[in-house]
């Protein structure tokens, strides 16, 4: 039976259900990573972030949101018109899709239904996600171009041609993940890793510590993050591909990028960091909360992502596009190619 | 059913996508177009449970591919085309020639050969280690020449469009 044991109407109002709170928690994270950066980064630089708006700044992404609600929504004169709007939404859908095949907890049992808490899991997950993540070269690509302005195009120009340079490294990497594991299915990926942190994958479960390292810079790459951000600057190229854009649109760009950085951040934690495993205390909590114990487990390593994210933004400089490029292609590529060959080969013999 | 309601919304899109690729004057709408055929062929795939292969026609056809030729386009700054007087007589006989013409090739099609069958969902179900397995095997000669093919090619491109040395 495709839905599991569930009848097809149970299984369609759970589905929607957890779209409904998968998607809800996802979009306050993503306003919630903004205002930590902007915390995290103030206090490495010796500076308060936001404090004013409600205690310790925590309303500030709803600020945030109101001043891109009223903003004016200015079309410039001269953009490709159908590209311009389209371009946007095609970095915020891609970037908020990967969250139906993250797993993050174990089955739960709510009124006698018992379900896994995950959107939904495929036995080819791990290339859905790699597929979806070339599909959002498109919103940058065409953000620039159709924006009719130098510094877009050549911030977009960059920023593509960077992306998909380290959209080879990124798979590479995660091949070494696939090959110990045997399945490209996220679920079965993280219950390999059950049983004690030293069998996560970056440690002895695995052994991808090279490879997690790999994914780590390739990740930063494609999200346009520091240390790689050149393609959107502010001194180097004003705005890079999204300079033209106002409001609403821009806001779309933001959350794409923070949503591109929860997912990568999602998606260490499950290859490399053991996923959800962890201790449930089922002996001592009631079920519901012991399943719940997953989740909570799944979201320290998450957030624990996301301050390393925010970190190396607050501390690195940033590299010029030429050491970009030769970083992705002559060493990241070369090495995780060589991880490539030493895994298989150590999964061979023991097998 | 829901197979038939499935394999229609994509067929549907795939053959929407080309023929607007025709239909766009601007190429980089033509391109765009493409990657919604690409898309469409990947769901088809999916339809017939070759889920690896849909998976890599999108990483690979619509990720990487198409990103190429739309970078072109971008670069080359290739403007939109304009109808002249020729073109429009072109697109009024052409169009119904070409709607003729592939209504006879179906209907020649289907009338000769008797052994097409509805094929089931997910009938050519294919999952990635049969297909690694296969590949090293019985497939091992044919892709290895695969790929020396593909570094040839990489190879000429980047001669070809070397700096010429002072």
């Amino acid at each position: 039976m495709p839905t599991g044991n569930l009848s097809v109407t149970t299984f369609v109002i759970v589905s929607i259900v957890k779209i409904v709170v998968f998607i809800g928690v996802l979009l306050t994270g993503v306003a919630y990573t903004v205002w930590l950066e902007r915390k995290v980064v103030g206090h490495i630089q010796n500076r308060w972030g936001p404090t004013r708006v409600g205690p310790f700044g925590l309303l500030q992404p709803l600020a945030d949101g109101l001043k891109f609600i009223f903003k004016e929504d200015l079309t410039p004169p001269y953009v490709h018109k159908f590209l311009y709007i389209l371009a946007p939404m095609l970095s915020l859908t891609t970037a908020l899709i990967s969250i139906c095949l993250i797993p993050v907890g174990g089955n739960i049992t709510v009124a006698g239904v018992t379900t896994p808490i995950q959107i939904t899991d495929t036995n080819i997950s791990l290339l859905i996600i790699l597929g979806i993540t070339s599909i959002g070269v498109y919103g940058v690509a065409l953000a620039g171009w159709s924006s009719n302005s130098k510094y877009s195009m050549l911030g977009s120009l960059r920023a593509s041609a960077q992306m998909i340079s380290y959209e080879v490294a990124l798979g590479l990497s995660l091949i070494g993940v696939l090959m110990v594991t045997g399945s490209f299915s996220l679920r079965a990926i993280v219950e390999h890793q059950a049983g004690g942190f030293w069998n996560w994958n970056v440690f002895l479960g695995g052994g991808q510590f090279v490879a997690f390292f790999i994914y780590l810079c390739a990740a930063y790459a494609e999200t346009n993050r520091i240390p790689f951000d050149l393609p959107e600057a502010e001194t180097e190229l004003v705005a890079g591909y999204h300079t033209e854009y106002s409001s609403m649109k821009f806001a779309m760009f933001f959350m794409a990028e923070y949503a591109n950085m929860v997912t990568v951040a999602c998606l260490a934690s499950i290859l490399f960091l053991g996923g959800y495993n962890g201790p449930t205390f089922s002996g001592f909590l009631p079920p519901i909360l012991s399943s719940l114990m997953p989740v909570f487990w799944f979201l320290v390593r998450v957030v624990f992502f996301l301050f390393v994210y925010i970190w190396v933004r607050g501390t690195l400089p940033r590299f010029r596009y030429d050491q970009l490029m030769a970083f992705s292609w002559k060493f990241l590529l070369p090495l995780s190619l060589a991880n490539l060959m030493i895994t298989g080969l150590v999964v061979a013999l023991r097998a | 059913m829901l197979h038939f309601v499935l394999f229609i919304i994509f067929a549907v899109l795939c053959v929407a996508g080309a023929v607007n690729l025709l239909a766009q004057k601007h190429p980089i709408e033509s391109a765009l177009s493409l990657v919604v055929v690409m898309g469409a062929l990947a769901g088809l795939y999916m339809l017939l449970g070759a889920e690896f292969l849909a998976a890599i026609q999108v990483i690979v056809y619509a990720g990487a591919i198409m990103v190429l030729f739309v970078f072109v386009i971008m670069l080359l700054n290739a403007g939109a085309e304009e109808h002249t007087r020729g073109s429009k007589i072109a697109i009024l006989f052409g169009v119904p020639a070409m709607v003729v013409g592939s209504v006879l090739g179906a209907w020649v099609l289907l009338r000769s050969n008797p052994s097409t069958r509805d094929v089931a969902i997910g009938s050519l179900y294919g999952p990635p280690r049969d297909i690694g397995a296969l590949l090293f095997t019985t497939y091992l000669l044919p892709f290895e020449i695969t790929s020396v093919l593909i570094l040839i090619a990489i190879m000429g491109a980047v001669v070809l469009a070397r700096r010429e040395h002072q």
